[in-house]
């Protein structure tokens, strides 16, 4: 059994349902990418899974999230919280601002020792030193001192990992943790990121717009559009022949080296507001196969082992083996 | 942050002036002869003659300012045309009670209007935070003076609690505080809880969230935190709102002070009083102001960046 | 009709806060401009044998210390206050849009002068302002309209000053001075009105607090001068029979603080449907 099942997930926000049956799991010791561009329901997913869509005014409406077979939906708020931190950990996009700016960092981690693992003040400490050196801050006892306005973007999200880990969590939700972070940087936190799922058998849920991202750490991905499941499968799959027509846009836009400068590719048209979301298949009006089916018939999804996929075109001449 | 201070203080020498020219021309704006204005009736005219010396009355108004500021300095602020005492006296003698009113006033309406606004916003929606925001908008609406005039009806008039008036005991505080002070709660309160909604938004919140520390925690222990720096910048922006209620209250309750003082003394004409009352007044204003933006800086170190 | 209903003004008068207090707020000005046929006694009929009644049906809330009907005078003190408070808001708001209107579109050292001297009684008590000008022009009518309107003045300034400020960077403006037009053209036709709302606004909410002034220094002794009845003055004379005559302070207190509520709260309704609570400062 996954460590997460997720199964037909439906979050709305007062008359809005940003997400509709979303379905996936993840195991121990794997990595899911979650793909999606901006505004497709990827943070909103990540806020269900913690519990925290109230905080938006949101809800889930139905489905079923199961955490080592506890059923989470509706669960008592404390046995929720109890949770938060301390099984499931939450690494969020921005490292400026997720930090208290008039805290110390050390505190911060130490935080969720004192309060997760019953440790002293002065056990907190040594184990967030001894976390913050893990994770290749140089001279973590002088850093466990300092204020968050005084580090690199960088360091602060490897804080903001530090935090996640200080509860000995089993699951962990990065939502796009490298987004806000130079490029140079980015790669290192994401492997970062893999040597712990690796080394400690954690399950990843790996939040990212960014299709090389996926390539380089995922070992299963779910392509999100629109609130929707459009495919999912595992990495190797999905990169040797993706079926449904996002998933192929999303990996033709990755930048190759060779290509002729000038030529980046995108997806035309924009994401749309879920206030104004299409009928039917709502990838249609940016969809190059699209067809009339498309508009008015919502696609089922179809499921072939690890294979899911929502597409009334690619059905049509997949080749499923 | 000792540069900031400096430079403060310096700023507040221009301030200081300017507002001292103010005063020092009202006895001359005043109707009628300015040496009329200081004197008694039926002075003769060597008393005429030796205030005409001592003020410099028949020198050019520059010369006079400058008279006026040397006798500042060495603590000669005139004499009381109706109790024909030295000014500086009856402001020493009055100062203290204003400032225990002040003071007091001040310090009430800081820790009930943290306390109540962090309770409206913890408890956000519930019947607590809908009885703090009526109290916030009574606070803010009803004319000061007749909040006062009604706890003397209601707790000395019927009840016979306290005092009706005068400064006798310090029982006759409780009453004036209370006063004034719900003013200031009210606009404390008001700025609390909206910071601490305001914060509550941030994305810190929602991390400390998912660390799984509790709502009452992260309001009280880290919320409230951030909400204290706008909760300061109001306080040192309002300072001179509590002087100025300080002032009517006093009256209202009959109770020794300079606000007293000062408005008895315009309704007599005591002009050398009056000059001397607004002009300890507008210090007041100016030093509380000043204290308030000193505490800013150390808050916040942006602020110590902001000067003119 | 319908482009009224969906106006700011229209929503807000729909709302309970806004159309109830707006009614109160048309009935109390009423009554006031109407008082001659609304009172029922003038308001300076003194009776020497019936002073300090208790209300009852002769007096709905009772008599003062001459005898007076105290209702009648709570009425044409309405006539008082309300003149008073209105005369110098608008006096305040006028010269307030001008003065901080000029510093921010012309800048320079204009500007610094005139935001000095705003700063500077922007943190004094209006109450303190009040007085210094009372003391220089003694008491009466003119003197406290006079001096209300000094008190409010920084206020509007740096309101009109903020939203100048603003506005000075917006497109349109830039168009204008593209197109050559000349200075008053671009205050008056551009940016005044669009800096106004908020302004009238503030205003409003201002003419509240300038009632209250008004009350104090009247129960000073130093604002509108007997026989002409004043809110203020009536609670002065009724805190010194407060043993015997409590209502003749309830009963205009209860009148300065129904209608400066009715005010605050019909302003904010007014903020809330034109969406600009941002742009007016929050007292």
């Amino acid at each position: 059994m996954a460590l997460l099942e997720v199964r037909d997930l439906c979050v709305t926000i007062g008359s809005l349902q940003p997400l509709d049956r979303v379905t996936f799991s993840v195991d121990k010791g794997s990595i899911l990418g979650l793909v999606g561009e901006s505004g497709s329901g990827k943070s909103l997913t990540a806020m269900a899974l913690m519990g925290l869509l109230p905080l938006l005014g949101g809800r889930v409406s139905q489905g079923s999230v199961r955490f080592d077979g506890t059923e989470l939906v509706g669960l008592d708020s404390e046995r929720y919280r109890a949770l938060r931190g301390r099984r499931i950990a939450l690494i969020t996009q921005n490292p400026m601002t997720s930090l208290d700016p008039i805290q110390r960092v050390g505190a911060q981690i130490d935080q969720v020792g004192i309060l997760h693992r019953g440790l002293t003040a002065a056990d907190a400490r040594a184990r967030s030193i001894e976390l913050l050196t893990q994770l290749r801050i140089p001279d973590a006892a002088t850093v466990h001192g300092q204020y968050p306005h005084q580090m690199s973007g960088g360091m602060k999200q490897r804080v903001v990992i530090a935090m996640a880990l200080a509860g000995d969590p089993e699951l962990i939700i990065a939502d796009e943790p490298t987004t806000a972070l130079d490029v140079t940087i980015q790669a290192q936190i994401i492997q970062i990121l893999v040597d712990l799922v690796r080394q400690r058998g954690l399950a990843l849920l790996l939040i990212t717009h960014d299709m090389s991202v996926v390539a380089q750490a995922c070992d299963q991905v779910l392509v999100l559009y629109a609130g929707r499941i459009a495919e999912s499968n595992t990495v190797e799959a999905i990169f040797a022949q993706a079926l449904h027509p996002y998933t192929q846009a999303l990996i033709a836009c990755i930048p190759r080296s060779g290509q002729a400068s000038g030529s980046l590719r995108g997806i035309t048209g924009i994401v749309p507001s879920v206030a104004s979301y299409a009928g039917g298949c709502r990838y249609h009006p940016r969809c190059s196969l699209a067809q009339a089916r498309c508009q008015t018939e919502v696609p089922a999804t179809q499921v072939h082992n690890t294979h899911r996929i929502a597409c009334h075109v690619a059905t049509a001449g997949a080749a499923h083996g | 942050m000792l540069n900031y201070c400096l430079r403060r203080l310096l700023l507040l020498v221009p301030v200081f002036l300017a507002v001292s020219v103010v005063i020092f021309l009202i006895i001359h704006w005043v109707p009628g002869d300015p040496i009329d204005n200081m004197v008694q009736i039926g002075s003769s005219p060597e008393q005429k003659a030796a205030l005409v010396a001592r003020y410099g009355l028949d020198q050019p108004l520059l010369v006079q300012y400058g008279v006026w500021l040397r006798n500042l300095s060495t603590g000669d602020l005139g004499d009381a045309i109706i109790l024909r005492r030295p000014v500086l006296e009856l402001i020493a003698e009055n100062l203290p009670h204003s400032l225990r009113l002040g003071g007091l006033a001040f310090l009430f309406s800081t820790v009930v209007g943290i306390a109540t606004g962090a309770l409206a916003a913890v408890f956000k929606d519930s019947w607590i935070d809908r009885s703090v925001m009526a109290l916030i908008l009574l606070g803010s609406t009803l004319p000061s003076f007749w909040l006062g005039l009604l706890m003397i009806l209601l707790f000395a008039v019927q009840l016979e609690w306290f005092p009706v008036s005068g400064a006798r005991t310090w029982t006759a505080l409780v009453l004036p505080v209370l006063t004034i002070g719900l003013h200031g709660v009210a606009l404390v309160a008001r700025v609390t809880r909206a910071a601490m909604l305001d914060i509550s938004r941030r994305d810190f919140v929602l991390m400390l969230h998912a660390k799984g520390l509790s709502h009452q925690r992260i309001q009280l222990q880290h919320v409230l935190r951030h909400a204290m720096l706008p909760v300061v910048t109001i306080l040192s922006l309002r300072i001179g709102w509590i002087i100025g209620g300080a002032v009517t209250i006093e009256y209202v309750f009959a109770r020794p002070g300079l606000g007293s003082l000062l408005i008895t003394s315009l309704a007599q004409r005591d002009y050398p009083v009056v000059q001397g009352c607004l002009l300890m007044l507008a210090i007041a204003v100016m030093l509380g102001t000043l204290l308030g933006d000193l505490v800013q800086a150390g808050m916040d170190p942006r602020v110590r960046e902001h000067l003119r | 009709m319908s482009r009224w209903k969906n106006s700011a003004l229209g929503r807000t008068v729909r709302t309970w806060r806004g159309g109830l207090s707006l009614a109160v707020l048309v009935l109390i000005a009423m009554a006031a401009l109407f008082a001659p046929w609304v009172a029922p006694y003038p308001y300076d009929i003194q009776n020497l044998s019936a002073t300090n009644k208790d209300p009852s049906l002769a007096h709905w809330l009772g008599t003062d210390e001459f005898g007076r009907d105290v209702l009648s005078r709570i009425i044409y003190g309405a006539r008082t206050s309300l003149t008073v408070a209105l005369t110098a808001i608008c006096g305040s708001v006028t010269l307030g849009m001008c003065l901080g209107a000029a510093a921010g579109y012309f800048g320079g050292l204009f500007d610094r002068a005139v935001t000095a001297v705003v700063d500077l009684t922007w943190s004094f008590p209006e109450v303190l302002i009040a007085l210094i000008f009372v003391a220089i022009l003694g008491a009466g009518l003119y003197s406290t309209i006079v001096a209300i309107s000094i008190a409010y003045l920084a206020q509007f300034a740096r309101l009109t000053r903020a939203q100048i400020l603003t506005l000075k960077s917006e497109t349109y403006v830039e168009a204008a001075v593209n197109l050559g037009s000349g200075h008053g053209h671009i205050l008056f036709r551009h940016l005044l009105p669009n800096a106004i709302t908020p302004v009238i606004v503030a205003g409003m909410l201002a003419t509240g607090d300038a009632i209250i002034l008004e009350a104090t220094l009247g129960f000073f002794g130093l604002g509108v001068q007997p026989p002409k009845p004043s809110w203020g003055a009536m609670m002065s004379s009724g805190s010194a029979q407060i043993f015997l005559a409590p209502w003749t302070i309830l009963g205009p207190g209860l009148a300065i603080a129904i209608a400066v509520v009715c005010i605050n709260l019909f302003g904010d309704a007014l903020i809330d449907a034109l969406d600009i609570r941002h742009r007016v400062r929050d007292h």
